[in-house]
């Protein structure tokens, strides 16, 4: 069969089938919405997909990779790529051998993240190029175009993907496998990758060379087309912008800008001359609409209220009207909540009858502020559980600063949670604290997926497991608990009051696995076991 | 303007198989030929909150969403989120409820999405075979006759009914 068959994928699921296509060595991440179904997607096609214990060493992972001449992929969701700020920057200046593309998968409108930060401003920050794409087509064609850059430039580049083009599903039509890709190797390059400051100092002038030089690509750049239409309006757009737009004004002139970082100004003040009115159509912040109003070109942007939230047809429609007047508010649906049988339930019960304050963290324990629990007073980023509780401990009146506990997932624990509690053990509060860890054995948020406490990899392969309990004790925690939270039993309760009462440093695991994974477990560790005999029975 | 779009949005409950159904309407949809879009937004839909998927199909669809106003067809698996969802409905639209399936004709109601699909059938110019192609697909063996049980007795009830 030689007929190429189009597939209706998820821009996700484009994105893991390019990379298996283009030769992707190496994918690494962590799980996040809505970027978890690349790897998976990845991993299930015969890719090399794994998890890291957070976006930081997924990014170092992938460039270690590129560094030796691989193509590497690294897939986060925004906020992610705070995490992962670190390396990126830095990367920028050393460069690549091979080819390195950072997925960042935006979350406007905040379906499942606690920020809507425009993640193209990390483009401009670290001076790497940008592509966004605005259907899985597109997702599955740029991933290819983003390794030629990378490749072609030395440099990583960010594909920015957003919720509506990572979870939407449209036709594909794959073009096959690139051929093998090149074997890897190392060579040696100790002033390109070791950055001293002699080193980085010609590296960071390298870098703006590098984007000079894409920038006078880009203006001939086909992906970025133009949409003929009605010299009367002209619109500038993005991602998923562009088809809201087109299907808002189907008359219009459209500049469809695919590769959006570093801009082509020239083509875009040409197209702004050729019409009469030229308005920029994007999601988030005002990030074209600033960097073409600063080279000279008078173009129209969006009232204030269209910054918030995912832009969609009446909006654009809205925003062509010039119409800043209140939006109809949608009817609320159903909130979600922590499943009926989740043991969690109990863990945020206590805590609210024992009127603690809590430093939350995220995941979905973090449906705990929600009624009729509301036991959690913060939560902030991957990890900040232990911070924040720790600073409040450090402050606030004793009678106060005695009640604080810190509470976090054991995969956000494993993420950001590691370096807090080293912290906490280093910097103790005078009343000490309580970091209490919801070990349900899983990712559970993002869909279940496997993290190094659980001894399993992406593809549920068994591995070396990360024991919490033996590192809280490694790390100098004296009092270290593990405790099933169960209806009928007072056990978490009583170890909560007892931790609460020591005034020392404490650790409590309140372990049992997520209700909605146990089935899935039983039939791993029976496999398992499976293995190990047939190993036995083969080394008698 | 653009050429003529059909559009769906299923809404339901997490867990209820709103995105099962919508899965399986896009892959009927793609097998006769259309330009299909399929989104939706699921990152919390396991907790048991709304959720809604939305299905486009045509010569040539652009935005993945259905326009508030703009639905064909409205399926709800659940009573409580019909009003949550009716917005999305244009005035000529047709709304499906699970009062379009007689309790008796659903023995195992885990169906009721696939039943409601049934219901939807009769409306739309998709032709049988790619259904019950797309079904056959969608489920293991031991639960495909099923499933194709609830999708026939629906869809033969909506046509005899013949009532929008």
């Amino acid at each position: 069969m030689s007929a190429v068959k189009r597939q209706l994928l998820s821009g996700d699921e484009a994105i893991a089938l390019a990379a298996l296509d283009a030769g992707v060595a190496l994918g690494a991440g962590y799980p996040g919405t809505p970027s978890t179904e690349i790897l998976e997607r990845f991993s299930e096609l015969g890719g090399r997909g794994q998890w890291s214990p957070n976006e930081k060493v997924a990014l170092e992972v992938a460039l270690g990779a590129a560094f030796a001449g691989a193509r590497a992929l690294a897939t986060m969701k925004h906020v992610g790529l705070n995490v992962a700020a670190d390396p990126l920057f830095t990367a920028a200046y050393t460069g690549v051998a091979g080819g390195l593309v950072v997925v960042s998968a935006d979350d406007p409108g905040m379906a499942s993240s606690q920020n809507e930060q425009d993640n193209r401003r990390y483009a401009v920050a670290c001076g790497v190029p940008m592509l966004e794409p605005s259907d899985s087509q597109e997702a599955y064609d740029f991933l290819f175009t983003a390794f030629e850059i990378s490749e072609r430039w030395k440099l990583p580049v960010i594909l920015r993907a957003t919720t509506r083009v990572c979870h939407s599903y449209t036709l594909v039509t794959p073009r096959g496998p690139n051929g093998p890709p090149r074997p890897p190797r190392f060579e040696r390059d100790i002033r390109g990758r070791v950055m001293i400051p002699a080193y980085a100092r010609p590296a960071h002038r390298r870098l703006r060379q590098k984007i000079a030089g894409i920038q006078e690509w880009n203006e001939a750049c086909p992906l970025n087309r133009v949409v003929p239409g009605a010299k009367s309006l002209g619109i500038i757009t993005s991602g998923i912008s562009f088809m809201h737009a087109r299907e808002a004004a189907p008359e219009a002139s459209v500049l469809k800008l695919s590769v959006t970082h570093p801009l082509p100004l020239k083509k875009i003040e040409q197209f702004a001359r050729s019409v009469d009115r030229c308005v920029v159509i994007e999601e988030g912040d005002p990030y074209l609409v600033e960097a073409i109003r600063s080279a000279g070109v008078n173009v129209e942007g969006k009232a204030e209220m269209y910054r918030f939230g995912e832009l969609d047809v009446p909006r654009v429609r809205r925003i062509l009207n010039r119409d800043a007047s209140p939006e109809p508010a949608k009817p609320p649906g159903k909130p979600p909540q922590l499943c009926d049988g989740c043991q969690y339930r109990l863990v945020f019960e206590t805590l609210r009858r024992r009127d603690c304050i809590v430093a939350g963290d995220i995941g979905c324990y973090t449906l705990g502020v929600l009624p009729p629990f509301e036991a959690m007073d913060s939560c902030v980023c991957m990890g900040a559980s232990l911070g924040v509780g720790l600073g409040l401990r450090h402050v606030l009146p004793q009678e106060q600063a005695r009640r604080v506990v810190s509470v976090i997932g054991d995969s956000t624990f494993v993420h950001s949670g590691i370096t807090g509690l080293v912290e906490m053990v280093y910097n103790p509060p005078p009343d000490g604290h309580v970091l209490i860890i919801l070990d349900n054995s899983t990712t559970a948020m993002t869909g279940h997926q496997e993290h190094p406490g659980t001894g399993r990899k992406l593809d549920h392969e068994p591995t070396n497991k990360l024991v919490l309990e033996d590192l809280a004790r490694a790390l100098g925690v004296k009092r270290v608990h593990v405790v099933e939270p169960r209806a009928g039993s007072d056990d978490f309760e009583r170890v909560l009051d007892e931790c609460l009462a020591s005034r020392e440093l404490c650790v409590i695991i309140a372990r049992r696995p997520c209700l909605l994974i146990v089935k899935r477990l039983r039939e791993l560790e029976r496999c398992e076991c499976e293995q190990k005999d047939t190993h036995a029975q083969q080394t008698h | 303007m653009p050429s003529k779009l059909t559009n769906v949005v299923i809404a339901g409950l997490g867990g209820q198989g709103v995105l099962k159904a919508s899965d399986i309407l896009a892959d009927v949809a793609v097998r006769a030929g259309f330009d299909v879009k399929k989104s939706e937004i699921k990152g919390m839909s396991q907790r048991g909150g709304s959720v809604t998927s939305d299905v486009r199909f045509g010569d040539a669809v652009l935005s993945p969403m259905v326009p508030p106003g703009e639905a064909d067809f409205l399926l709800v698996l659940e009573p409580t989120q019909v009003e949550p969802n009716r917005h999305s409905l244009k005035p000529a639209g047709v709304l499906i409820t699970p009062e379009a399936v007689h309790p008796e004709k659903l023995p195992n109601k885990k169906s009721l999405n696939v039943a409601l699909l049934g219901a939807l059938s009769a409306h739309l110019p998709l032709p049988e075979t790619h259904w019950l192609a797309a079904l056959q697909e969608a489920f293991p063996p031991e639960f495909f006759e099923p499933n194709r049980q609830a999708f026939l007795s629906s869809r033969a009830a909506q046509n005899n009914t013949g009532s929008r």
